[in-house]
């Protein structure tokens, strides 16, 4: 267990120096920050002015080292926009973030989780071909559309549910929905396949025989073990389900990091969107983390496995 | 030191076949899915010929501003007029006609960025199953931070750069959508260097050029073909998000993206500004996962993807 830990923490520290990088390059490599902060008319020495203050007429890897040791401290310059520092303009973001990416989480479990056990105990069935049918036209709805047909048939038809903001239960309710409808066919998929496997196991045989009631054999020794999968790729899916509630906070109005960090985008204020993007990441790597020492904790055959 | 995930594994494990029917019923369910991907197929072409017939089909032109007859409602609907079958937009633009040409950019984008992202995942995913050691874990690493960070963000982070244009976006979508390809393709030549052909073109002295694009590659294009073609529907997706926040293609320019975008703002009054793009997004990247499934049944049932 020991040396897969420390297998896991030394690949996690090169991703995360590997994410610093991309960071740092989309800002000073792909672009150009001295043309996107000056206005288009700029004379050549202001151009140069501008290059010294901000340390670009320094070779890339010392700029890239001053930045990383900011970064590390939680500095990552100003906001261009409005004056304060980015990282605490996104700290501020994120608890709203958090919370839907836990409610879509917590909703998609809610879908996929009975239908994909019913799925698999009636292989076949009209119940199964149906939570086939809900997986492939889940996979193929863009997610924006979906939070737009809602929004069009919950707030503005029925007047049921807000269309937008932050603030109370009702307003989690679509976008948790939105979000969870993303996650809930892989999941479904896998709980479904997870539970055939383990439903044709010895075990689960010897229970039948010992006389256990069948819906212990179900829940008791088949979910567990139908459950590892499920943990990792969730954990894995992770980024996706964070990259799922960009989507969702554009469309609903929420006031988490991924509005700010498109409104960002929009003012062109880059330290900010710099900061969202790595911090974002970093949360992504710790619970890949997280998971990947979990999931070697209950199945040892992974930690041996690789 | 293995740069592979533990959730790699268990990913991989949860999809290995599971040993089911009678083989006899199983064909008979790989002819029904296949059917359905058939079905499929046809739609996808239907819609291709009619984006690629577009000047010949639209009523009007997609650009064309008629402002005395904006907002106008669908044909079947009160007071919808058959001559704009899909209604018109806010500036009164004929849907019908923008979202025939709209097809045309998501279609575009949608192939020449996969085009770009498979050539690139697949060279990476040769190089690293085929030499190992210091290559793959290299390659393996990239992939891991590539694959951590929310693709969407990764390519709103580009475009914030480089500005919003179709090439950009081409750019994005095709450089940023590689580690899926290369993954698949780093598998499959890890476990065909081992054969005895590849072995014994090896003993022969072929040079490892030779080896890896006449003999390792021609095994591996129905795994190639299958992943791209599930690509195709992710990058329409993530292309029309794009636009749909305006950061992906210009209007007045039709796309489906930033049509749902724009009538966004029209949904309380107008919802089929906002319902039809969306949809025609939907179809689109349904039969086209539809395709790549029955596809991947069809050419290996085993396949894991």
């Amino acid at each position: 267990m020991k040396r897969y830990a420390l297998r896991q923490l030394v690949q996690l520290a090169v991703v995360i120096v590997g994410i610093s990088m991309l960071a740092f390059a989309i800002l000073h490599v792909i672009g150009d920050p001295v043309t996107l902060l000056l206005p288009q008319n700029a004379g050549k020495e202001e151009y140069a002015r501008y290059y010294k203050l901000l340390g670009l007429d320094q070779p890339v890897y010392v700029q890239y080292w001053k930045f990383a040791s900011r970064a590390v401290q939680g500095d990552f310059g100003k906001s261009w926009y409005t004056d304060t520092p980015a990282f605490k303009l996104v700290i501020e973001r994120m608890p709203p973030t958090l919370y839907l990416t836990f409610a879509g989480l917590g909703m998609a479990l809610l879908i996929s989780l009975p239908m994909g056990i019913l799925a698999a105990l009636k292989r076949h069935s009209l119940v199964d071909n149906l939570c086939t049918v809900v997986a492939v036209a889940g996979q193929a709805m863009p997610l924006f559309w979906l939070g737009i047909m809602l929004i069009i048939i919950f707030a503005v038809r029925l007047k049921m549910l807000p269309a937008s903001g932050y603030g109370t239960w009702q307003h989690f309710l679509m976008p948790a929905f939105t979000l969870g409808a993303f996650l809930a066919p892989i999941t479904m998929r896998l709980v479904r396949s997870g539970v055939i496997e383990v439903m044709s196991t010895d075990y689960i045989k010897t229970a039948r025989a010992k006389g256990v009631a069948e819906w212990m054999v179900v829940a008791k020794h088949a979910f567990r073990n139908a459950c590892i999968p499920v943990i990792t790729v969730l954990g894995l899916q992770f980024g996706q389900l964070l990259g799922g509630a960009v989507v969702t906070e554009t469309v609903f109005a929420w006031p988490g990091v991924a509005t700010l960090t498109v409104d960002s985008i929009r003012n062109q204020d880059f330290p900010v969107v710099q900061c969202a993007v790595v911090l974002l990441a970093l949360i992504i790597v710790a619970i890949n983390f997280v998971v990947d020492m979990v999931v070697g904790y209950i199945d040892p055959r992974i930690r041996v496995g690789t | 030191m293995s740069a592979v995930r533990a959730g790699d594994v268990a990913l991989e494990r949860a999809n290995a076949p599971i040993t089911g029917p009678t083989a006899g019923r199983r064909s008979l369910r790989r002819l029904w899915r296949l059917k359905w991907g058939l079905a499929a197929a046809l739609v996808l072409l239907l819609i291709v010929l009619v984006t690629l017939a577009a000047p010949w089909l639209a009523p009007y032109s997609p650009v064309e501003v008629d402002i005395q007859h904006r907002l106008g409602p669908p044909a079947w609907m009160e007071g919808g007029k058959t001559d704009h079958w899909l209604g018109t937009d806010q500036i009164g633009r004929d849907l019908l006609s923008r979202m025939i040409y709209g097809g045309r950019v998501s279609l575009l984008i949608g192939v020449t960025a996969v085009a770009i992202s498979s050539t690139i995942g697949v060279l990476l995913g040769l190089a690293a199953g085929y030499f190992g050691a210091k290559i793959d874990w290299i390659i393996m690493t990239l992939i891991n931070v590539m694959l951590t960070f929310p693709f969407v963000l990764l390519a709103l982070a580009v475009i914030a750069v480089l500005g919003a244009s179709l090439i950009n976006m081409i750019f994005v979508l095709g450089v940023a959508g590689w580690p899926i390809y290369a993954r698949v393709i780093r598998a499959e030549t890890m476990a065909l260097r081992e054969r005895e052909f590849v072995v014994a073109g090896r003993a022969l002295g072929m040079s490892h050029a030779r080896i890896i694009f006449g003999q390792i590659l021609p095994n591996l294009v129905s795994a190639i073909t299958v992943v791209a073609t599930l690509q195709i529907a992710q990058v329409i997706i993530l292309e029309s998000f794009l636009s749909f926040l305006g950061l992906g293609v210009q209007p007045p320019t039709p796309a489906w993206g930033n049509m749902l975008g724009e009538g966004r703002v029209y949904m309380l009054n107008s919802w089929w500004i906002a319902a039809f793009p969306g949809a025609a997004i939907f179809i689109t990247t349904l039969v086209i996962n539809l395709m790549g499934n029955a596809l991947r049944d069809w050419l290996d049932p085993h396949m894991k993807l």
